[in-house]
């Protein structure tokens, strides 16, 4: 009996299990209120059905929320992916027509790599707090995209590039294989490298870290380089997705999807060591949380009040404070 | 009382926006016909009151070393309340009351989570703006006109200055606010335990000030000054809709960086909100005045401006920190370290 316990304890303890469960709640309360969520059809030899619109939509949430999980596993965080999402497109999209497939491509990873270099010197070398820092290309990144779009919203009926988020490969949405690549790299990077190593070291304890020789500093750089690269291809996704640039509304509010899929995965806001695994399954949580509230005929503006709450029941969670208020209820009734 | 109009690190900031604000009009004014009269001056007011109000509640955060960023939505949402209500032919004055109600409550509401549970103040304003905003869809999802004869009276009441160049009610308003948050900072209780939270929050328990109480009221007032900030642009747009004033709370954030509030925490003068304002508002007045240039460039103008403010509020952080690394290796005070936390006089 107490080998179960210990057992339940330890799996308790580990980081998963809530997003995992979180993710099995959502799904088993659409098995029973949401009648056809689970069906999948052939058409075309491609799988339709909600889970893989799930999967499909998810992907850009998933690709910045990996990125986002290096960055805020280092105490810090990027507000601005929003608006590298949508310098990206608008970039991939207006060179559309002028230039080669792979070089627009290219250009708008490019693009998004020199946006997290800014971040990342304004962070790591002139040492502004993350936030205010992405702050400024949150601000000035949605102008630039207009710039780029001259204020208009772009299209454009280009197939191959219709593909990176519309196409299907083997049956399943392209885009999601992009998706996993990124993951499959970075979690590569994060066990298999020194690189990898060095990433947890800095976010666990910077000082130490220095003396052992690590350079935070270029570390640092190196997340936000990162995180913008991710961005840019979430922005590829997107406007592939929808075949055009909107400087305005492409990636509005992504960043808050992002930061809660990586926080719902288990990395704590203050920094440390990071779950990457946790990210991909709390970015499949919101969006199915996105999903379910459409398919119950709630209008989508009302998401934002779930998600809300969401944001602050998880966070909730975390706080150590809550918690010990908490238990010092249950021992008081214990005791009483 | 002396005044010390000597040029030193606390009022660099505050200085270089008033010379900014100089410049730019002064070049609007080589530049175009018209800039360079009363109106064009008073619309700047005019159009910006309720930013005006918003960035000087926000600034009390700021100086804590928190940050609001649901005060957009908390604007957006009282536009919708009160033009709901006033649909409902509810009392002019009573909708006002209502939504500064809201306003405290919702403020206090952010301001407890963030006390009471040590949480990030970026993540909870961040659900709050979410909140709001949606919150705003369940009462209408359309634009809704005001017809009510006491906001359309206020709206277009008109107080003669300089001839006949007029202010609104709202600039009054936003001005009186901006007066009182002045005197609330630098004379009371209150002023100087917000300005020591933003120092040293540890420090401040330790001297005995009452942290939690005071970092709630600090949220309370930033969401009473956004349901007031709200009423005003009421009055300024006489409709209420949920998709008013998108990305306000970084212009907000941003007025308060020009203005000199340090984003750390701890040192900014009241006026300077006011300022920011006044200094994005002549940017925005001159890309109008333009022509050509499309609305973007303010955008682009402002971001640039908040890198440049944050960049010297940088440099005076590390020039500080080494004065003070310096002094304590001497074992004296510095001349002008120690007292870095009192608000200076304007």
């Amino acid at each position: 009996m107490s080998s179960i316990r210990k057992r339940a304890a330890s799996i308790m303890h580990t980081k998963i299990i809530w997003p995992i469960t979180a993710l099995a709640a959502i799904l088993l309360f659409n098995l029973f209120f949401v009648p056809g969520f689970f069906n999948i059809e052939i058409k075309n030899g491609h799988l339709f059905g909600s889970l893989i619109d799930i999967l499909n939509r998810a992907a850009p949430i998933m690709v910045i929320a990996i990125g986002m999980t290096l960055v805020i596993a280092k105490e810090g965080i990027d507000i601005s992916v929003g608006s590298v999402l949508a310098i990206a497109g608008a970039v991939a999209i207006s060179l559309l027509g002028v230039v080669p497939l792979w070089l627009a491509i290219v250009a708008a990873l490019i693009v998004g790599v020199l946006c997290g270099l800014w971040n990342g010197l304004l962070i790591a070398y002139l040492g502004i707090q993350p936030m205010v820092g992405t702050l400024i290309l949150m601000t000035v990144g949605r102008g630039i995209a207009q710039l780029i779009t001259e204020g208009k919203v772009l299209t454009t009926d280009d197939k191959a590039f219709g593909f990176i988020g519309k196409g299907f490969f083997l049956g399943l949405p392209f885009s999601i294989f992009i998706a996993a690549f990124v993951f499959l790299f970075v979690l590569y990077l994060k066990k298999r490298t020194a690189l990898g190593l060095f990433l947890e070291a800095t976010g666990t304890n910077k000082i130490s870290s220095e003396y052992a020789g690590v350079e935070p500093r270029k570390i640092y750089l190196f997340v936000y380089i990162v995180c913008g690269l991710c961005a840019a291809i979430a922005g590829l996704l997107v406007s592939s997705n929808i075949s055009s640039a909107d400087a305005n509304n492409a990636g509005l509010w992504i960043e808050l999807d992002a930061i809660l899929a990586v926080v719902i995965g288990g990395t704590s806001m203050r920094g440390g060591r990071f779950f990457l695994a946790g990210t991909v399954i709390g970015a499949l949580f919101i969006q199915s949380l996105t999903t379910t509230i459409y398919s119950m005929g709630v209008p989508p503006e009302r998401i934002m009040v779930v998600k809300a709450i969401v944001v602050i029941v998880v966070s909730l969670m975390q706080s150590d404070r809550f918690r010990r208020v908490f238990q010092q209820k249950n021992k008081q009734a214990v005791a009483g | 009382m002396k005044l010390n109009l000597r040029i030193n690190q606390n009022n660099i900031i505050i200085l270089s926006t008033l010379l900014l604000i100089i410049l730019l009009y002064g070049a609007g004014s080589v530049l175009y016909t018209g800039f360079f009269t009363w109106q064009v001056f008073f619309n700047l007011f005019i159009d910006n009151a309720y930013l005006i109000i918003v960035a000087t509640g926000l600034a009390f955060v700021i100086i804590t070393g928190g940050i609001d960023l649901s005060v957009a939505s908390v604007v957006a949402f009282v536009s919708v309340v009160s033009a709901a209500l006033l649909q409902e032919g509810m009392n002019a004055y009573a909708v006002m009351a209502i939504c500064l109600l809201i306003g405290i409550l919702f403020g206090a509401a952010q301001g407890y989570l963030i006390q009471r549970f040590d949480l990030h103040p970026w993540i909870v304003t961040l659900a709050g703006m979410f909140l709001a905003r949606g919150a705003s869809y369940f009462i209408t999802t359309q634009s809704i006109v005001i017809e009510n004869a006491t906001y359309t009276a206020i709206s277009k009441f008109k107080i003669n200055l300089v001839g006949s160049n007029f202010i609104s009610v709202s600039v009054v308003i936003a001005l009186a606010v901006v007066a009182i948050a002045i005197y609330v900072a630098k004379y009371t209780e209150f002023g100087r335990a917000v300005f020591a939270i933003g120092g040293s929050e540890r420090s401040a328990v330790l001297m005995g000030l009452p942290v939690p109480r005071i970092t709630v009221l600090v949220y309370t007032i930033s969401g009473f000054c956004s349901a007031l900030g709200g009423i005003v642009f009421t009055f300024y747009m006489l409709s209420g809709y949920n998709l008013h004033l998108m990305g306000m709370e970084m212009d907000a954030i941003a007025a308060c960086v020009i203005g000199g509030i340090l984003l750390t925490g701890g040192f900014g003068y009241l006026v300077g909100p006011l300022l920011g304002v006044i200094c994005s508002g002549i940017i925005q007045t001159i890309v109008m005045y333009q022509g050509t240039l499309s609305s973007w460039w303010t955008k682009i103008a402002v971001g640039f401006l908040l890198f440049l403010f944050i960049l010297l509020q940088r440099v005076i952080v590390i020039r500080r920190q080494r004065r003070r690394i310096i002094s304590h290796a001497a074992g004296k005070p510095a001349p002008n370290g120690g007292d870095r936390r009192a608000p200076a006089s304007v």
